[in-house]
């Protein structure tokens, strides 16, 4: 059912989805007024209370604007998505992924738990590898999947490590109390916590040096790029460094890394976004460049600088959601997303026109949308900080860089000549105008009534998750102050760039093209790695069941001889006055010594069978005869399996130097002996009956049964039993399968 | 194997392994014995007959592939574990029903379930040892 949903059902599955999500949103924003009122909704479920972690969430002002975000848009992508693709063979399993990653990512952004929060941050890595690796029959996207995943996920190794030592530094993994604690910033483990945990984030919203994988991850389905990679995932690293800012923030070296990474990220791609001749292409870089705006913002300690980067992430996953939908609309309507190749589109595509120009309105930061109240607020931020001047010039530079690529999308495609495209252009379906419609339009109601609709919630998170004494005011009119004057020279330099942007082009593309490439760089790392894995491999596996029994019994012997010397324990040496368990002996050592001396296969078995009989008669002595029957049957069964290989092999012939015989024999004797002292030191010792004692009272008067073995085996440690029944089942369909295998690749 | 004395006597002897592996399984729970053993016999009966008259021979007279009979051992043993799920008692309590003489058990099932996922085990790698190698 899941998959070929070709017939409507898919469809179906796709609103079913987007109400769900739309339930969320409603259920969210329900709890707004409480939360607004400095109430934090909680909830929790013990999960390893001996390790103290619980399964543990909280709605404050922080998670709350990220809940909304990703419901909100969740609902409008799915909608989209319907339209999109909802004839696709595999939409129903799209959407399940879709489905579950929007739930682990309400889950990363809602976790009071740091392992908790840790879980949901590796779920949407693997959902993120599952939606980009969706075309799963082209290489490249397969390839890219796995750079995305392996990034994230081994920043979040880096990040569960760091996890733990802010468990053991603040005494618990409760945000709550972390955050309200007293800051781990004095404590021995900062700087190891702070490099894990900014590992983890910049992996995961693609700061430099980590950025690469991002573009890569364009060759996701549109949606997922709308979704994922714009509005939600790759926010994790930035929603986590804004978490975490009152516990580890506001140190030199926090402002240090995150201004620095976020600087370089913001810069180098909102360059890289003005040479991107691919739309969605150009959308991935400014998607970069905003992800380090935010990150170089949260370097700040002072409220101006977190309203900045609050608000601006609110204003991003608008404006770029949008976009990305726009992209896939144009790209649906007219088969290119190249910008040569597209042209005049306006007229064939009203909706999809004004939701670009609004979008990109917004990205541009021209008033009265959303966007330039952010950007305002970004320079105002960017003055308290430390290293103000530069963090200016990096924010001016940017966003001169980004209005020029908003005049690029808004305006290339959809005005001036019309361009002959592949398909005759047509407007997309409603389901993939809804999205991008209502988010721009959105974009400027929530600018002309910024105060009024989120003034109240950027205060919550301010206040009550970032634990600042207040949030700076949403305001279109802050007044002739320094913030709008620098607005002024962005708009100026970004209408230069536009226009000139063929002579920088010319200017920028050489030192490009210089640039050594990261991409390429993790290819040659991948490579590395797996002729570092092949040389390991064949070092370890040597493929000789010599050399594998040599470190098995080696390391026994190593263990028991250690412990012997160490512990001394008493032996207690009592020579049997039976001559029935002397023959026994007899019998049982001349067996061992025909295996060694033999060169006949069959001998040799014979030897190693007289060796398992004779035990087994020392069982029945000892008065066990369930043990001593398994015994015999195992040993005779085991001796057939033998025979049937080892019949049709060579004799034994000796091809062992005499130095390997050498250390094997040393080997096998220290094990013989070291296992020997370790028994009779066992017999020494007196034993403890308890358990023993527990079944014989027990074993008729609970379990009806007057054989103790049995009634362990099959009652009182049935689930024991049953794991080795897995195991003995295991064993012998993987040997199957090896068998079989070889069989075939034989001749 | 070309031995006359031996596809005689596997005949009656596999015969008589299966009816003393069952004797074994049954007896179990008051004397030695029990499914891991019965098991283990069992196979050995027909590891017998597969020498004397070929694995071919062996399957034909198995007629249920070992390794269904390995994995219905599983099943078998996993519901009767659960089975206890239905009086509300942790799995894999034993449930117990005594009738005058006759006293049936879950915690007999399980063994049944133990006896066939060894015996199916088994005689899965022989087999397979035997075609192969």
């Amino acid at each position: 059912m899941l998959d070929g949903a070709s017939d409507g059902a898919g469809r179906m599955l796709g609103y079913a989805a987007s109400i769900l999500a739309a339930l969320i949103l409603v259920g969210m924003a329900l709890m707004a007024p409480a939360v607004v009122d400095d109430r934090p909704v909680l909830f929790a479920l013990d999960w390893a209370p001996s390790l103290g972690i619980s399964l543990a969430f909280m709605v404050d002002g922080l998670s709350l604007i990220f809940g909304l975000l990703i419901s909100g848009i969740g609902s409008l992508i799915f909608l989209y998505a319907t339209g999109y693709m909802g004839d696709h063979p595999q939409f129903g399993r799209f959407v399940l992924f879709l489905f579950a990653f929007m739930v682990s990512m309400l889950g990363l952004v809602l976790a009071r738990d740091l392992i908790t929060l840790f879980l949901f941050w590796e779920l949407t890595s693997i959902t993120s590898y599952l939606l980009i690796g969706f075309d799963h029959d082209n290489p490249r996207a397969r390839r890219n999947a796995l750079q995305a995943m392996l990034v994230t996920a081994g920043g979040g190794l880096a990040l569960l490590a760091g996890f733990i030592l802010i468990g053991t530094a603040a005494g618990g993994y409760d945000l709550a109390q972390i955050l309200t604690g007293p800051g781990l910033q004095d404590s021995s483990l900062y700087g190891p916590i702070l490099v894990l945990v900014l590992l983890g984030a910049f992996t995961k919203s693609a700061q430099f040096p980590f950025h690469f994988w991002l573009p890569n991850a364009m060759a996701a389905p549109t949606p997922v790029s709308a979704y994922l990679h714009s509005a939600t995932m790759v926010k994790a690293g930035v929603y986590l460094l804004a978490r975490l800012h009152p516990a580890l923030g506001g140190t030199l070296a926090w402002s240090v890394a995150l201004t620095t990474a976020g600087a370089i990220t913001a810069v180098l791609a909102s360059v890289l976004a003005m040479r991107q001749s691919d739309l969605k292409q150009a959308l991935a870089y400014t998607t970069l460049m905003a992800l380090g705006t935010i990150t170089m913002l949260l370097a700040g300690a002072h409220p101006y600088a977190l309203t900045a980067a609050v608000t601006f992430l609110i204003v991003h996953s608008l404006y770029k959601a949008s976009l990305f939908m726009v992209v896939g609309a144009v790209d649906h309507g007219t088969g290119t997303r190249e910008v040569a190749q597209l042209g005049g589109l306006g007229r064939a595509m009203p909706l999809t026109a004004l939701a670009a120009v609004l979008a990109c309105a917004s990205m541009a930061g021209l008033p009265p949308m959303i966007g330039w109240i952010g950007k305002e607020l970004i320079y105002a931020g960017a003055e308290t900080m430390t290293g103000a001047p530069l963090v200016a010039a990096a924010a001016v530079a940017a966003n001169a860089l980004m209005f020029a690529v908003a005049g690029i999308i808004a305006l290339r495609p959809f005005f001036g000549a019309p361009i002959t495209t592949p398909h005759h252009p047509h407007e997309a379906p409603w389901q993939m105008l809804a999205g991008p419609v209502i988010l721009a339009l959105g974009g400027l109601v929530v600018g002309v009534l910024a105060q009024p609709l989120l003034g109240s919630v950027i205060g919550s998170a301010l206040t009550g998750s970032l634990l600042q004494d207040r949030a700076a005011g949403l305001h279109l009119w802050a007044g002739f102050n320094r913030a709008f004057v620098l607005s002024l020279l962005t708009f100026t330099l970004g209408i230069m760039l536009y226009l000139m942007r063929a002579r920088f082009a010319a200017l920028v593309d050489p030192v490009l093209r210089r640039l050594p490439s990261l991409d390429d760089g993790w290819d040659r790392v991948l490579d590395g790695l797996r002729v570092l894995a092949a040389w390991q491999t064949r070092m370890l596996q040597t493929g000789r069941l010599t050399a594998y029994l040599m470190a098995v019994f080696a390391v026994v012997a190593l263990a028991l001889g250690l412990t012997i010397i160490r512990g001394r324990p008493e032996i207690a040496v009592e020579l049997p006055r039976s001559a029935f368990l002397w023959l026994t002996a007899i019998f049982t050592a001349a067996g061992a010594v025909l295996a060694l001396n033999t060169h006949s296969r069959i001998a040799a078995i014979a030897g190693i069978g007289t060796v398992g009989i004779g035990v087994a008669v020392i069982f029945i002595y000892a008065g066990a005869p369930d043990v001593a029957t398994t015994q015999l049957m195992v040993e005779t069964l085991s001796a057939v399996m033998f025979a049937i290989a080892a019949l049709r092999l060579p004799g034994i012939t000796e091809r062992r130097s005499p130095r390997r015989q050498m250390a094997h024999g040393v080997v096998a004797v220290t094990t013989g002996l070291c296992v020997t002292v370790i028994i009779l030191s066992v017999t020494a010792s007196p034993l403890d009956r308890s358990i023993t004692s527990y079944f014989e009272e027990n074993s008729y008067a609970l379990a009806h049964g007057l054989n103790i073995v049995n009634v362990v085996l099959v009652d009182f440690r049935a689930f024991d039993t049953f794991g080795e029944l897995i195991v003995v089942l295991l064993a012998s369909f993987g040997a199957y399968a090896v068998l079989k295998r070889k069989r075939k690749a034989g001749p | 194997m070309n031995s006359l004395i031996l596809s005689v006597g596997a005949r009656f002897l596999t015969g008589l392994f299966l009816l003393f592996s069952l004797f074994v399984l049954l007896r179990g729970h008051n004397s030695p014995g029990g499914g891991f053993i019965g098991g283990l016999i069992g196979a050995a009966g027909f590891v017998l007959y597969s020498f004397a008259a070929g694995v071919e021979d062996a399957r034909r007279a198995l007629r249920v592939d070992p390794r269904a009979i390995g994995v219905w051992g599983m099943a078998i043993a996993v519901l009767s574990g659960l089975a206890s799920a239905l009086a509300s008692l942790d799995p894999f309590t034993g449930l117990w029903l005594i009738l005058e003489d006759l006293a049936l058990s879950t915690v007999l099932v399980f063994d049944i379930g133990v006896y066939l996922a060894v015996f199916g085990a088994i005689l899965t790698l022989v087999f397979a040892l035997e075609e192969t190698v």
